[in-house]
């Protein structure tokens, strides 16, 4: 069976569409058969981050009207074997993802063998960002050390655990806290929200924390979904955060200001 | 404590303080979480018997639904007016 995971938040501009484009990629690069999904329906953008927007031909809403079929949809990306992109529609008819309509699609890439489909939530929690997280095995809840997105968040998982088609069933969606734009130079002052608060408040096992990065524009500029800039510390952290989705035991990095001695500045400053 | 330490505390608190109301907030909304529909109406049927008895106001009574363990406890609070 295919493992569903949505990428979700509440709040928008945390980092799901980012996110959903570097855990997917992740997932493809370790051989794994990975589909991800817009669910952004009206403001498509995972197309452009992973540099695929001018090969957009059909759309997530073209498939669940029958215009076209799911093969003809599915974009195969450029840099990784195993991944699809399934772009959302640019329609402004914000209902356009029925119940129905998404459960087949999803039934469908998992007869073709599938095995993550990753879906990347809209912000907010009204009609797409339900549709998003409805059918999922496993919520990554995607936050940033402030605290309207920690409050959001606390409110995504209440969801998760009352309306998704697993809570209905009596049983649970997994859920996972993944902590974004963190500057431990700042946490280290007392001026943001450390990874242990954020943890307590939520009360949510983390993935992992991605540290605020410029490596992040600069992959989002160029296309390049950002952990395959495996110098970046983002890069990394995300692929860390992979490891973990697959099983793997890996410790957290990137918490605490570097050190840096003072013969390594030295040296760094006339290289 | 020195001036720096002053402010050195002052940066140090935002973060705690931001903990402290982010904890507060979201124990309130969780309590609020997955109440039964029809607590609003019952609250307006109840404060309607009681207006038949004393007049009080809307913000007069609380209802309060609490989850213990495995049994659920309605807590209904009325301030009754100071006798005349
Ligand atoms: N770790 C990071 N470091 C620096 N910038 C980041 C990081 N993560 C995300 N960003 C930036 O934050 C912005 C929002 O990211 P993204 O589009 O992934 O958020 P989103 O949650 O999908 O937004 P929306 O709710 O609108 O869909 C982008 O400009 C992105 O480059
Ligand atoms: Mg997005």
């Amino acid at each position: 069976m295919a493992k569903i995971i949505v990428v979700t938040s509440g709040k928008g501009g945390v980092g799901k569409t980012t996110t959903s484009a570097a855990i997917s990629s992740g997932l493809a690069l370790r051989g794994h058969k990975t589909a991800v999904i817009d669910f952004d329906i009206g403001l498509r953008n995972l197309d452009i981050v992973m540099d695929c927007e001018r090969r957009v031909v059909y759309d997530f809403v073209n498939v669940i009207n029958g215009e076209a079929n799911l093969r003809q949809a599915l974009i195969k990306d450029k840099r990784c074997e195993n991944l699809y992109i399934l772009p959302a529609s640019q329609t402004r008819d914000k209902d356009a993802l029925s119940q129905e309509g998404v459960e087949r699609v999803l039934k469908e890439l998992d007869e073709e063998g599938f095995e993550f489909i990753i879906c990347d939530s809209p912000a907010g929690i009204e009609h797409g960002a339900f549709m998003a997280l409805y059918f999922a095995d496993m919520a990554i809840v995607v936050a940033n050390p402030e605290v309207s997105s920690v409050r959001d968040s606390d409110r995504i998982l209440g969801i998760l655990q009352s309306k998704s088609r697993r809570a209905e069933n009596g049983g649970q969606v997994e859920e996972r806290l993944l902590l974004t734009r963190y500057n431990p130079a700042r946490v280290a002052k007392g001026e943001m929200l450390g990874v242990e608060d954020v943890e307590e408040i939520l009360a949510t096992k983390l993935l992992g924390v991605i540290p605020e990065s410029e490596s992040v524009l600069k992959a989002s500029n160029q296309g390049v979904p950002v952990i395959h800039d495996a110098d970046s510390n983002a890069g990394q952290a995300y692929g860390d955060a992979v490891s973990r989705l697959l099983g793997e035991e890996v410790d957290h990095r990137f918490l605490s200001v570097e050190q840096k001695g003072l013969l390594q500045r030295l040296f760094r400053r006339s290289a | 404590m020195s001036i720096f330490d002053y402010f050195r505390n002052n940066k140090k608190n935002s973060a705690a303080i931001a903990k402290e109301r982010l904890q507060i907030i979201v124990a309130h909304e969780r309590s609020q979480r997955n109440k039964p529909d029809y607590l609003p109406k019952m609250q307006q049927e109840l404060l309607e018997v009681i207006r038949r008895y004393v007049e009080v106001d809307q913000d007069q009574v609380e209802v309060q639904l609490d989850q213990n363990g495995n049994c659920s406890v309605l807590e209904l609070n009325i301030t009754l007016p100071e006798a005349r």
